[in-house]
């Protein structure tokens, strides 16, 4: 399993760069959410990638073979919920500047820069 | 009493609470959070006091034994951030009892307020690098609420331009966490401190020094990755663009100055060389882009810029007297360029425009407004006897010390365009007779207003007039910052 993650993480990372260098903010937004699916990915590989689960058996103190790493599993969790919360927001902003703008193009953005 | 050193994040938590359940009545919000705020700065003087007195005070969470669990730990340069927060706060909460409307307040302004500061709070007390990434997501995702409640054309243009850059620094500073913990298996900063002089991690450790970097320098808007401050920082209204002025870019430069200290030392030559070249180019760009404003809250906004360049300059120097300029430049930036911001507001209130064409003639019509600019500005340029002074004076020596007279002398020029760019909005806005087209102005610059304005700039003047005790806890927190050793074994404990 270990080998074609990386390749992933880089393509999501690729994408997300090219997406956030376009001047549409839906497809700048889009290429955020491949941006932060490529860090969780990245949480997920510096864990470790082993297939054994981490739960001690009963009756010992630690488990007996390497198991996952559940750390890694809670920090993506928690980046997630995160980033699920803040993406939401700016699909909000970027309605209510489409709204207000009547544009979703990033270079009409200019009322208030010289 | 060990519970002080989380009070500075759970108060303004309940202080949102409370106004969240007073919503509908708007006055009652607005006496609940300034009480909320004048709480939470007593707590955080409390708390310096205790660090001052004891030494590094530190909390597990939950009672976790420290590399496992969560730690929050205070030492001097954190508690003196949270004490810059609770003044800010307070001020802010002040000045917004008149400035802000009924309808930003009913969407939740107050509440939005408090959990800015619960998130700027808990950023400078957490000592666990995934903990602070969720006090940044914290204060961020307020910080974009205010930024675009209420407002019209302008103030979403702002807030889609700071979300955007905010949110990939948010996914570099994460990709950085999984880097960091991938190769050293722990995310307690202590912990991290004492893993990373092991010989075995030598070198590795520079990548995800880069990446921090580059995650807390969009933060800390710092060159090459300051573009998204003056084009949002300009657009809401002054109570909200006080805050983050004062505070919000500053979060990023205690993060640089945490991690830079602590983890990543052992490559001076590499990190903090290239710190030191992005603060110089920082100091004159952002200072340059400030002598070509025309408008006083761009002007401002690029004076940040510039006034961020000192800060890191102290952190790339990496030397006991260094970091206490960089300590006492925090502490004087937050209190001057905060009270700038909303003298900002004072000049529209009083003038009718943020745009110097279309302003003139304060000084005689409002000369206790005059005034009220002049200190801080004189202040923000190193005139003595005010806090600037003191604060570049440090740093210079520092500079000298070090060898490094180019960044010395590039910190004296920009010292003196600073001092000009101010000049001019001293010349256009108070002494140039009031212009043709001038706006129109509405009445009231209410007490509300005035109070936090001559507050702040007292503090200003005090801290120069008496400037022995602030340099002396710069100093010891320069020193403690310079001392990793005592950190981690105020965290772990002994025997590690």
């Amino acid at each position: 399993m270990g080998a074609w993650v990386p390749v992933v993480i880089g393509v999501l990372y690729a994408t997300g760069f090219y997406l956030m260098m376009r001047r549409s903010i839906v497809r700048m937004i889009m290429g955020l959410v491949l941006l932060s699916h490529g860090t969780n990915l990245l949480i997920f590989v510096s864990g470790g990638l082993r297939d054994v689960v981490p739960i001690i058996e009963v009756g010992a103190r630690a488990p007996s073979r390497p198991t996952a790493d559940p750390l890694a599993q809670a920090m993506i969790l928690t980046a997630i919920v995160i980033s699920f919360a803040v993406l939401a927001f700016a699909l909000v902003l970027a309605y209510r500047s489409y709204e207000n703008i009547g544009s979703d193009d990033v270079d009409e953005l200019r009322a208030e820069e010289p | 009493m060990r519970f002080l050193t989380v009070l500075p994040i759970a108060l303004p938590m309940a202080t949102a609470i409370v106004c969240l359940f007073l919503r509908e009545h708007a006055r009652a919000q607005r006496i609940a959070c300034a009480a909320g705020a004048t709480l939470h700065l007593s707590v955080a003087v409390t708390l310096l006091c205790r660090v001052h007195a004891k030494g590094i005070q530190v909390v597990q969470a939950g009672s976790w034994p420290a590399p496992h669990g969560i730690s929050f730990v205070a030492d001097l340069f954190s508690a003196i951030m949270v004490v810059l927060t609770g003044i800010i706060g307070l001020a802010v909460a002040l000045y917004s009892v008149r400035s802000i409307d009924n309808a930003r307040v009913s969407l939740g302004y107050y509440p939005l307020l408090q959990v800015l500061l619960m998130g700027v709070s808990g950023a400078f007390l957490t000592g666990d690098i995934f903990n602070m990434y969720v006090w940044f997501e914290v204060l961020l995702i307020s910080s974009f609420v205010l930024l675009s409640l209420g407002g019209g054309k302008a103030q979403i243009e702002g807030a889609i331009k700071y979300v955007v850059l905010n949110l990939i620094s948010s996914a570099f500073f994460v990709a950085a966490v999984a880097v960091l913990y991938g190769l050293t298996g722990t995310l307690n900063l202590a912990d991290l401190s004492r893993v990373a002089e092991s010989r075995a991690l030598e070198g590795s450790l520079t990548l995800p020094a880069i990446l921090f970097m580059f995650a807390f320098g969009i933060k800390a808007a710092i060159f090459p990755l300051y573009f998204w401050l003056p084009a949002s920082y300009h657009t809401p209204p002054p109570a909200v663009a006080a805050l983050f002025a004062g505070l919000l870019t500053k979060v990023g430069v205690y993060a640089l100055v945490r991690v830079f200290t602590l983890v990543f030392v052992h490559d001076v030559g590499v990190t903090h060389g290239i710190l030191l070249v992005s603060a110089m180019v920082t100091m004159v760009l952002g200072v340059l882009g400030a002598a070509a404003g025309r408008d006083v809250r761009r002007i401002l906004s690029f004076h940040i810029i510039s006034q961020v360049g000192y800060m890191v300059l102290g952190l790339a120097l990496y030397t006991p007297l260094a970091l206490a300029g960089t300590v006492f430049y925090i502490a004087h930036h937050i209190l001057v360029k905060a009270n700038l911001f909303l003298v900002g507001g004072l000049i529209q209130r009083a003038g009718g425009s943020y745009d110097l064409k279309r302003l003139g003639g304060l000084s005689s019509s409002h000369p206790w407004l005059a005034a009220l600019f002049l200190i801080p500005a004189l202040s923000l340029a190193g005139l003595p006897p005010l806090s600037g002074f003191y604060a570049k004076l440090t740093l210079l020596a520092a500079g000298l010390q070090s060898g490094e007279y180019l960044a010395v002398a590039v910190a004296l020029v920009v010292g003196l365009l600073t001092l000009y760019s101010m000049i001019k909005i001293w010349q256009e806005a108070f002494w140039k007779p009031v212009p043709a087209d001038a706006a129109a102005v509405t009445p009231g610059v209410t007490v509300h207003r005035v109070l936090p304005v001559a507050a702040l700039a007292l503090m200003t003047v005090l801290i120069g007039v008496c400037v022995g005790p602030l340099y002396a806890l710069s100093r010891e927190a320069g020193d403690q910052l310079m001392d990793r050793r005592a950190y981690v074994i105020a965290v772990l404990g002994e025997g590690r």
